[in-house]
């Protein structure tokens, strides 16, 4: 055995203080600052979502490109890793453990899907994980449970729904009946119980003629339009999405349902290029939040003129809310670290300090700015309008524009949204703010 | 109530109509090569992609209206012309012998590779071409407004289909051979018959049929990915209620999922999603080889 002496006491401390960054996790190294921040980005790129999860990873392509070109964050260039979370949340927990444990990644954006996101928020807290909550919409997350190293950089499932519901209200007071035509899964069945519950509460009295949940995936709604027509509703309202929106617009088009009833149509800005002017004028729009490539308060602004720009010249596509959404989610996490640092008095952040920094964060993105709540929920008013055909766009444009503030539309902290709703009241309608126009 | 029972018949003739058109080629194919062809999806999806891609370089023509029809079976000629006859020799016909469970993960293999080529070539935003629809017009029943398309093109090309393949089977050499290769392979091959050829021409015509499917439902349905793994499974239940290889039994299955569903919609939309399973169950308790199906006598 080697005896002990000064000399072999120095030359193991020095050895030990160099080799540790290589045998210690990269967590434990809270303050030196990385070479890169490696980015896991979870979305869909395959199945139906994949209309959402493309876009979104398009966006993130395009921002961490202009990101890395201005110097990264904090002068440290972001690397993307982007995992499908199509084949379910199995393996989306397994990938999210493998991105985190083998590729070392600092931080996560996650999700489409809320059922990922709800199994996704636990790991990240088991695995001190910073993770923000890029896209999903169920509101339970953070009614739920209190997450430390979860955010989300945008609005939940209550604003979607109660925003176009009191811009139907606004728009058209008189109406007593109303059909649902939703996707037969947990969004189709949980903002359909939404709208039911604030309908209720605002508007009692109304009366349901038809609650029609087609199969997820369904590619034929003939049999729901005929019964639609027959029924003549009042007003119809659809959260559907993607392919299966753009099926039922063209199938009711065609058979000139939208002359007899007012469609209400919460994600269909995602839609609208897409269907182009088959979608007729005076359906009530909405986008998900306070985005749009035409938003009506930052349509001029160098920042989205650009973005736009871009986008379509890379992609040939106009940017929609998915897209917006990343780039919130890209934004909310600049400022977050920019932040962090500092008030680390210009040294790296550890992942605490950097998630105790986004709660109560307040940051630009694209299309305007957004609050961070404590409970790690995002602020953001909601974008509601009415299409309007123009000679500019060969699709509709959103015109009668109200951007609902989020005071209006998102329950407050410690309560569920589900039980909020049915304390609206129509004097709610009241406080909505004033429709802007369209303007060219 | 009668004008309700009549309208919910309208709508469950054409759709019974368009799932007819896809299980209809996934029957023909178990019947003569006894493989269950989980690609058959895929070709259903194929079809429509390269429909919706003709009709909307024929909407660019000035002959659009006459072209918007045409279209749509040259489609299905072009993917079930190269598809088929490929996949068949290429792949198919080296698992014939082989265990029932390989030919189903071979089919599954070739479902993947197809939809990621899908995805390859279209992208993922879904497409749509209803220049057939808009050329054919609409129809008032009552004040009620359908598409020509929907009330008489669908059924009327399933009905067709149907006869055809019935009187194409019966009252044909061809079909005549085929027949008796789905009987008696063995006995077929020492009288003379190639069974490899009837195999190939049995694989190309039940992949034009899918294609077929796919190209007719394209002017109604967005194109988007996975379109064909929801037409597949619910060509599987018709497949297999009616009794696998029968074509009058898919007609019939196809009948009874297309008006049940629309009774559904119209008097317990809750039941819409599940009745064609709940008809699957129902016949299979009672008939557990389908309606139009037999117990195979085990050769010894």
């Amino acid at each position: 055995m080697a005896k002990l002496t000064r000399r072999t006491t120095l030359q193991a401390a020095v050895a030990s203080t160099l080799a540790l960054p290589a045998l210690l996790p990269r967590q434990a190294i809270g303050q030196q600052k990385p070479s890169e921040i490696r980015l896991g980005i979870s979305t869909f790129l395959s199945g139906p979502a994949s209309v959402f999860g493309v876009p979104g990873r398009n966006a993130a392509d395009l921002l961490i490109e202009q990101f890395n070109r201005a110097g990264g964050i904090g002068g440290v260039p972001i690397r993307s890793i982007v995992i499908d979370e199509a084949p379910g949340v199995d393996f989306l927990l397994g990938e999210c453990r493998r991105l985190v444990q083998n590729e070392g990644v600092d931080v996560m954006l996650a999700s489409i899907s809320s059922g990922s996101c709800l199994a996704v928020a636990p790991l990240a807290e088991q695995l001190r994980m910073p993770t923000i909550l890029w896209d999903c919409g169920t509101q339970r997350i953070f009614e739920e449970a209190s997450y430390r190293y979860c955010v989300r950089t945008q609005a939940n499932a209550v604003p979607e729904i109660v925003a176009p519901l009191l811009y139907l209200m606004k728009i058209r007071p008189d109406f007593r009946t109303l059909a649902v035509l939703n996707q037969d899964y947990a969004w189709g069945r949980d903002s359909w119980a939404i709208w039911k519950a604030a309908m209720d509460a605002v508007k009692p009295g109304v009366r349901v003629v038809a609650e029609l949940f087609p199969r997820f995936g369904a590619t034929d709604f003939s049999t729901e339009i005929t019964r639609l027509l027959a029924l003549r509703p009042d007003v119809i309202f659809s959260t559907s999405w993607g392919g299966e929106l753009d099926t039922f617009i063209r199938q009711a088009a065609e058979r000139r349902l939208f002359e007899r009833s007012t469609f209400v149509l919460p994600l269909v800005e995602s839609s609208l290029e897409r269907v182009g002017k088959t979608l007729p004028e005076g359906v009530i729009v909405g986008g998900r939040g306070d985005h749009w490539f035409l938003h009506p308060t930052a349509k001029d602004t160098r920042i989205l003129k650009d973005f736009t720009a871009a986008y379509r010249q890379r992609f040939n596509l106009y940017p929609i809310y998915p897209t917006f959404h990343m780039a919130q989610a890209l934004y909310g996490l600049k400022a977050g670290y920019e932040k962090a640092i500092s008030a680390n008095g210009g040294s790296w952040p550890s992942r605490e300090q950097l998630m105790d920094t986004m709660r109560g964060l307040e940051f630009a993105h694209l299309t305007g700015t957004m609050k961070i709540r404590e409970d790690g929920q995002g602020l953001e008013p909601m974008l509601i309008g009415m299409t309007k055909h123009v000679n500019e766009y060969p699709f509709p444009v959103i015109d009668r524009m109200v951007l609902f503030p989020p005071e209006l539309t998102m329950n407050p902290i410690g309560t569920k949204g589900l039980d909020w709703v049915r304390l609206l009241t129509p004097a709610s309608v009241q406080r909505a703010p004033a429709e802007i126009p369209y303007r060219a | 109530m009668t004008l309700l029972l009549f309208l919910a018949i309208l709508d469950g003739l054409a759709y019974a109509a368009q799932v007819f058109m896809v299980a209809v080629g996934l029957t023909l194919i178990f019947g003569v090569l006894r493989i269950l062809n989980v690609a058959h999806g895929s070709f259903f999806a194929i079809g429509g992609y390269v429909a919706a891609t003709l009709g909307t370089w024929a909407a660019a023509t000035a002959a659009a209206p006459v072209l918007a029809l045409p279209v749509l079976l040259l489609a299905a000629v072009m993917v079930g012309g190269v598809l088929g006859p490929a996949i068949e020799r290429l792949v198919l016909a080296r698992i014939y012998t082989k265990e029932h469970v390989l030919q189903l993960l071979v089919t599954f293999a070739l479902f993947m590779i197809l939809e990621d080529v899908q995805k390859l070539v279209w992208g993922v935003q879904p497409i749509f071409q209803d220049g057939p629809v808009r050329a054919l017009g609409q129809v008032e029943v009552g004040d009620i407004i359908y598409t020509a398309y929907q009330l008489y093109l669908l059924p009327g090309v399933a009905l067709a289909t149907l006869f055809g393949l019935m009187w194409f089977l019966r009252r044909t050499l061809t079909g005549r051979v085929i027949v008796a290769v789905t009987e008696d392979r063995e006995a077929a091959t020492a009288m003379g018959i190639d069974a490899n050829r009837v195999y190939l021409l049995t694989f190309t015509v039940g992949t034009v049929l899918a294609a077929l499917g796919g190209a007719l439902a394209s002017p109604t349905t967005s194109l988007v990915p996975g379109v064909g793994v929801n037409m597949i499974v619910l060509s599987f239940a018709v497949v297999a209620t009616a009794g696998l290889g029968q074509i009058e039994g898919a007609m019939l299955t196809a009948l009874l999922i297309g008006l049940g569903r629309s009774v559904a919609v119209y008097f317990a939309p809750e039941f819409e999603v599940v009745i064609p399973y709940i008809i699957m169950v129902a016949v299979l308790l009672i008939r557990p080889h389908g309606l139009f199906g037999r117990p195979e006598l085990r050769r010894v």
